[in-house]
Order: C-alpha cells, then structure tokens, then sequence
C-alpha cells in the first residue's frame, strides 16, 4: 500500500547495523507524532493497526490485575479462570444444595479438589509473575437451589472448555500447550458430568458441539466479558496475543 | 512500543528466539531492513511467515498428525455404527440416545478430517478393515462378544475414548501454532473427554467402580490388557509442580492425578489400536 512515511524510510535507508537498526526502531515508536500522521501511519491497514496494539505496552496500567503478555499473559488468564472455578465449587461444598445426594456431593467435591489442583498449579508456575487473588461476585448464584448451583457449574465447565480450546493457538511453548491439553480434557470430563447431572444425556449435545463434531472454542476477549459478571477484580487483558 | 517489545516478551519464554528466526543471525537485519523495501501494511504479513518458518510444524507432519487422527476416528466411527446397528446390544432409551449422539460426532470427525487433509492437497488415507475383539483379525481376541455384550461393549468404548483424548493430547505439540488446525483437533479433543465422561458414567450405572475423570493409572476394567491405556496417568507432578497437598491444600493423590490428562505418544496409541486392526 502506498502510504507515504517519509520519516520512516529515512530511518530504515539509515541503518547501518543491526543494533543501530534496533535502537532506530525504538526511537521511532517512542517519538512524537502527530496524531494526524500516526493514523496515517496506522491506517496503513488494520493488520497494521492490530501489530501496532500488540507490541503497545505502555498502556498497561490501569486499575485491576494486569494479566501480562505472550505465554505469561495466556497463564495468568487460564490462572484467573481456574480461581473463579475453585472459589465456586468451594462454596458449593462448603455448604451442598438441598436435596444433594452423597452421589452428587462426591462429585462435586472432587470437581472443588481438581479447580483447587489448578489454580495452585498455575499459580505457582507463574511464580512471581501471578496475578493475585480474584474477588469473585456470586450474588447472583443460590447455592442452596440445585437448579441454580448446576446450572452456573454447566456455563463455568462449557466456558472453560471453550477458553482453552480458544487460547490453544495462541501459545507459543509445547510444554505449556501440552499443560494446557492436560487441564481441559478434565474440565470436558466435568462440563460432561455436570451436564448429565442437570439432564442426562446432554453431555455433549449441539448447545456445545457443532455439526462438525466439534467442540466451542472462545477468544479470551469473550471469555473474559462472560466471566466478569462473577468477578469483581478488574482483568486488563490488553496485551494478551490475539493471534 | 515496538516489535522487539514483543520479540522480548518471546525471549523471557523462548531464550532461543533469536536463533530460531534466524540460524544465520542475518535475519533481523532482513527483516528491519525489510520496512524500507515493502510497505508497512505488509511488516505484519513478513512477520507472520517469519514466525511460522521459525515455529511452524512441516506440513508433512501436519499432515501426518491429520492422518493419524483420521485413522483413530475411523475406528470409533465404524465401532459405534456397528454397535447401534447390533440388535439388543444397546437398551433403548437414553443408553442408546447417548451411543447414537456419540456415533454421530465420530462420524462427523471423520468427514472433517477428510475434508480438511483434502483442502491440504493430500489423499485421506483409506479406511483399514478393524476386528473389535482386539484379535487382530481373528474375531476371537479378548472382547469377541463386544457386539453381543452391553458391558463389554461399554468397556471398550471406555478405552477407546479415554485413549482417543490422550491421543489428540499427545499430537499437540506437532500443532504448536498452527492456527485453526490447532483450534479445531483441541476443539475434537475436548468432545472425546465428554464422550469418556459419559461413557464412565454409563458404566457406573452398571456397577463398575469408575469415575468420569481417571484415577491413578487405574483402567476401572480389571483387564491387563487394556492397562497400556492408563500406564503414565498416574503422575502426581506437572511442569515440575507437585500437584499432590500443593501449597498446604487438601489434593489427595487421587485429586492430584485426576486433575490432569496425561497425552499419549503416537507410537503407543498405534500400539494399543494394533489388535483391533487386521
């Protein structure tokens, strides 16, 4: 595309080595531009536009939890989803649902110990780059109503499901993908059973797996708006790889 | 604000980023050099194609992986048809709804997957001829009446897709940023941890002592012969993190091993399958 960067050539037919190159590189994206010439700039194509976003990092303090960027970004919001999920199915075994039978509560016990598996687990893989912990909102949940724990457990199972099916791409370590295989296989065999547990035989019916026989998969963008109906921390997801 | 912004992010996790753009360290000379020779709506195109030349899987093994799970549906596939299709196999009801559901998504997987190897320019492979008794062609292996017995039956499909999610698992890696080839076996993977699920449950019903989630290395059929499925489900620590009282918590060793599904290689599913193909 033809669009016209004087500066920019300048400074690219300038470069006489690689370092140079890179200092260069960094000089130009710090320095001021007008708004004007840096929409040009950008509009040189959304691609364009959408690189520019990608390597943004000095807009990340906002308020909230900054959940990083690259494969750290990726962990921290795989983090966040399993501490919204163990801080659920710890309430719902502090204290089952009327009527829940030692059959259920086996289960969702299990369930609470593997999102509790986790969380830890993530938590102590990201090390000092951890965000911290979530204030979750349940106000909207009673935990005393069958209907309502099982029916909140099925959207966190299938959500889960689908996040990582969506984040799987935008991985770029095999051992963390591997990780990442290892953990949504057992939130499927969750989404499953909670699923049946609510009507059985609904373990995989077309709310959840298309005419390919393929399961959802969800952008963490999505996920993320999904899942703030229950969290009260703020996530600022602006530096995780979109593609 | 800048590409080595991110190239540095990369590097916390890839020490070798560098190297693998480029063996020969001329490339990011190339490539800054690059933005004086092409325009700049065309840097994030360069970028792509530099970053799958540096982590992009060969096509061949692409390929190869799409091949191998081909294979693997087929199997499923021509397994459940033949099950539904056996008379007073299956009580009508939910047990035959769920079967029929999971006939349908094994299917679908196998014109998928046909489909999108077609789309490479590459030939399916063919469909090999299976013997479900596991005897390699005998018909007498040890599941000979899994078309005439409702908890053999069960407990073959148990393996079959307890080993199919391990399978998909263990190819991945092979799939590392492969984009939507990538999205799309995480997204038959995640349906074949449903169908497992599901299974257990069905078999549980029936009295076996099985979970929907596998426990220890524990197969929950009591035969030696299908322990190749489970072998390496056992691990209680994950990317060097002991999973098992992790941080004070409560896991148990059966938690801990619960929590996570262990991939397969591709030379030992083939291995488990070997009986069940002539």
């Amino acid at each position: 595309m033809g669009v016209q960067k004087p500066k920019l050539m300048n400074m690219r037919n300038s470069t006489k080595s690689e370092d140079q190159a890179l200092i260069k590189e960094q000089d130009f994206f710090s320095s001021k531009l007008e708004r004007r010439s840096f929409l040009r700039f950008a509009g040189a194509g959304a691609a364009g536009m959408a690189l520019v976003a990608a390597g943004c990092k000095k807009d990340k303090m906002e308020a909230g939890f900054y959940l990083g960027s690259g494969d750290i970004g990726i962990l921290n919001y795989a983090y966040a989803l399993e501490q919204l999920e163990a801080a659920f199915y710890t309430q719902v075994a502090a204290s089952f649902y009327t009527g829940a039978t030692q059959a259920e509560k086996d289960l969702l016990i299990d369930i609470r110990d593997h999102e509790i598996a986790h969380r830890e687990f993530f938590k102590n893989a990201l090390g000092s780059n951890a965000i911290g912990g979530l204030e979750v909102n349940f106000s909207s949940i009673n935990f005393a109503d069958r209907t309502s724990v099982l029916g909140t457990a099925k959207a966190f199972e299938d959500l889960g499901v689908s996040a990582y099916n969506g984040a799987g791409f935008l991985i770029k370590d095999a051992g963390y993908l591997t990780v990442a295989g290892k953990i949504v296989s057992v939130e499927a065999r969750h989404a499953a059973l909670i699923r049946d547990l609510i009507s059985n035989g609904s373990f995989a019916n077309s709310e959840v797996v298309d005419a390919n026989g393929l399961d959802k998969s969800r952008m963490p963008s999505e996920v993320l708006g999904i899942a703030s109906a229950f969290v009260k921390t703020k996530l600022n997801a602006n530096d995780l790889p979109t593609t | 604000m800048n590409l080595l912004n991110i190239l540095d992010e990369i590097e916390k996790v890839d020490a070798e980023v560098y190297e693998r753009l480029n063996p020969r360290r001329r490339a990011m000379k190339q490539f800054f050099n690059f933005g004086s020779k092409v325009a700049l709506a065309a840097v994030p195109m360069a970028l792509g194609s530099m970053f799958k030349t540096a982590y992009g899987q060969s096509t061949a093994t692409v390929e190869q992986v799409l091949q191998y799970a081909l294979t693997l549906e087929y199997l499923e596939a021509e397994f459940y048809t033949k099950a539904v299709a056996a008379p007073g196999l299956i009580p009508a009801g939910a047990p035959l709804g769920a079967i029929t559901t999971i006939r349908d998504h094994e299917n679908q997987h196998v014109t998928f997957l046909r489909n999108t190897i077609t789309s490479l320019s590459k030939t399916p492979v063919a469909k090999p001829t299976f013997d479900f008794s596991a005897g390699n062609g005998s018909g007498t292996g040890p599941f000979a009446s899994v078309f005439t017995n409702y908890d053999t039956f069960l407990a073959v499909a148990q393996v079959f897709e307890d080993t199919g999610v391990r399978a998909y698992k263990g190819q991945a890696p092979n799939l590392l940023r492969q984009g939507a080839v990538l999205t799309a076996a995480l997204n038959i993977h995640s349906v074949e941890a449903r169908h497992a699920s599901h299974i257990r449950q069905m078999r549980k019903a029936r009295g076996a002592n099985v979970k929907p989630w596998i426990t220890g290395k524990d197969n929950g059929i009591g035969l030696a012969a299908v322990q190749p499925s489970y072998d390496g489900e056992d691990l209680e620590t994950q990317a060097g993190v002991k999973i098992t009282g992790i941080n004070g918590q409560a896991i148990s060793v059966n938690a801990a091993t619960e929590s996570f599904d262990e991939p397969l290689t591709m030379a030992q599913v083939l291995s488990i399958v070997d009986p069940f193909i002539v």
